[in-house]
């Protein structure tokens, strides 16, 4: 396939491994209000799998049906993950930040 | 242009996104983070692949107009209440995604997979996504409360055949055994198994445990996605994925650690444990009015709440805000206490009390508020059973024996509102209905709630 940045086998699997490490590290110690938000969001991040299909899509010739219609139920499902995901996760967040603004501003 | 440098940004902007989500100050800020380095990304692999044609380059952006349009009005238009049903669905879009994109690489792509370390990465990633997929659906379902079978033992006989037939197919595929030319079938026969493994792993799951499976679920898609970058060979889907699985896993561990179970024994089912439904114990039943709360809430000087996942299907969390308020006029100070597993994914019971405007400072978590529960004259349970039963602590024989419980029977008062005498998802009896210090307040919640409220105000 045609991708400007593929990346070797072995680049790939120690991205992996140090990514891994990386992720158990930052997700540790996480405040239960934000449990929900946290997993909307990164439900989100995941339809980065989006990358996949836009690939597909772009170096299919149009004559290959098959092969088109597939990668783009890929894409329009893709995005919607995407969008829906991080537009919610905002609804969410952005009822706690209403909060917290009202409490300080409430004080004086 | 510099497209290497547009990537290593979003590579970066992904993690720094994701570590501010977990601070409260900053987790909104995280989010958009989040979201502009997906953005760059898919940019960036956009312009990098270059086309074969104008009008796919046209399609692509069409299609991908449409989603974003689809998710932001799905986005805007959902209750708070039905956020696990929004992330379940979401959830099941990324798995179907990896299926369909490992399926189209070999069947309308036609690449040929010859080497055993690729056909693997490939395999996993579309079990993992197909699990996901189906179980997020059955998850769905269940959370929206559509007819689904009942939990059963055959459910789980027909998971592990389901289970033991794909381990099976992998190892004829790493035998060596198969032709390139039998990779396509076999990696659809794969697919296809994991699809049906999913809804055979998530149908006998109780409703309790669902913020275990949420999570789980996540995970998975996780794993397929990270699996897909391998094969892509592209390093932010590696990155996004593992952050995603981490997430995941992290967080499955967690509400395990809550309930004192182990993922094994949650994934065994709702079926186990349900004892003595023949031996039902009679139970001595005091029960208290409305107007009697009312009266018993305005005389106290510290009261909490404890929501469960009835309190969301009675909507009544903008009645606790509006308790919260009228006790504060009378100088009674209210409190929330939120059990880990509280609601059906993690955090659940926190984000509604933050729709209904209930400052953060007021929600205590399950070991703050024990340490000090003798302190409150009254604890009022709403919509929760499992989490507040005694049995979990001194019952060995309960199926939910272990599991920390907030103990509102330390209260001086505990008033707990339910519809009727229906058990808590667990099946087991609920011990507190016995104590002296607890009396039951029939009814809706939110009625209930909104009787208090205006016979605290008129008092």
């Amino acid at each position: 396939m045609n991708w400007a940045y593929s990346i070797t086998t072995i680049d790939g699997h120690l991205i992996l491994a140090l990514s891994i490490l990386l992720g158990l590290e930052v997700i540790k110690n996480i405040p239960a209000i934000l449990h929900t938000p946290l997993m909307s969001g990164s439900n989100a991040i995941s339809g980065i799998i989006l990358i996949g299909g836009i690939i597909q899509l772009l170096n299919a010739p149009m004559e290959q049906y098959g092969t088109v219609i597939v990668a783009s139920i890929a894409v329009l499902l893709g995005a919607i993950n995407i969008s829906g995901g991080f537009f919610i996760t905002d609804r969410m967040l952005s009822m706690f930040v209403m909060k917290h603004k009202s409490q300080t501003s409430k004080k004086p | 242009m510099n497209l290497e440098i547009a990537y290593l940004i979003a590579a970066i902007g992904l993690v720094q996104g994701l570590k501010f989500m977990g601070r409260p100050a900053k987790a909104r800020l995280g989010n958009v983070v989040a979201a502009a380095s997906v953005i760059i990304a898919l940019l960036t692999v956009s312009v990098a692949t270059g086309w074969t044609g104008t009008s796919n380059v046209a399609l692509l952006l069409a299609l991908v107009a449409v989603g974003t349009i689809i998710g932001k009005i799905w986005s805007a238009r959902i209750a708070m209440t039905a956020i696990p049903q929004v992330v379940s669905i979401f959830n099941a879009l990324g798995g179907i995604c990896a299926v369909l994109l490992g399926l189209n690489t070999v069947y309308g792509i036609g690449t040929t997979v010859d080497e055993a370390l690729l056909g693997t990465v490939l395999i996993v990633a579309n079990i993992f996504g197909a699990v996901a997929f189906s179980g997020s659906m059955v998850a769905f379902m269940k959370l929206d409360g559509l007819r689904v079978p009942r939990p059963s033992s055959t459910q789980k006989y027909i998971a592990r055949t389901l289970l033991t037939s794909i381990v099976l197919v992998i190892g004829y595929f790493l035998s060596g055994l198969s032709a390139p030319t039998d990779y396509p079938p076999l990696l659809l026969a794969i697919s296809g198994l994991a699809l049906a493994y999913g809804i055979f792993l998530t149908l006998p799951i109780g409703g309790a445990d669902m913020p275990v499976l949420i999570s789980l679920l996540n995970a998975l898609t996780g794993v397929a996605t990270l699996m897909a970058g391998l094969l892509f060979r592209d390093p932010v889907m590696i990155i996004g994925g593992v952050l995603v699985g981490a997430t995941g896993l992290i967080l499955t561990l967690q509400m395990c650690a809550a309930m004192n179970r182990s993922l094994a024994s949650v994934l065994a089912g709702a079926t186990k444990g349900v004892r003595k439904q023949d031996t039902d114990v009679e139970q001595d039943i005091r029960s208290i009015t409305a107007v009697e709360t009312a009266s018993l809430l305005a005389f106290s000087k510290h009261v909490a709440v404890v929501p469960g996942y009835g309190m969301a299907v009675a909507q009544a969390q903008r009645e606790c805000f509006a308790l919260q308020e009228v006790l504060k006029q009378s100088g009674v100070q209210l409190h929330f206490i939120v059990h880990p597993v509280a609601g059906r994914m993690p955090g659940h019971m926190n984000v509604l009390l933050a729709e209904a405007n209930i400052p953060y400072a007021s929600v205590l978590d399950m070991a703050q508020a024990n340490d000090t529960m003798e302190h409150y004259d009254a604890v009022l349970v709403i919509g929760a059973n499992d989490v507040v039963n005694p049995a979990a602590e001194n019952d060995p024989g309960s199926s939910i024996h272990g599991m920390p419980i907030i103990r509102a029977y330390k209260a001086k008062q505990v008033i707990v509102m339910k519809r009727g005498m229906a058990k808590g998802y667990s099946g087991e009896t609920n011990s507190l209905f016995d104590r002296q210090n607890c009396k039951i307040l029939f009814g809706d919640a939110k009625q209930s709630l909104e009787q208090i409220i205006s016979e605290l105000k008129r008092i």
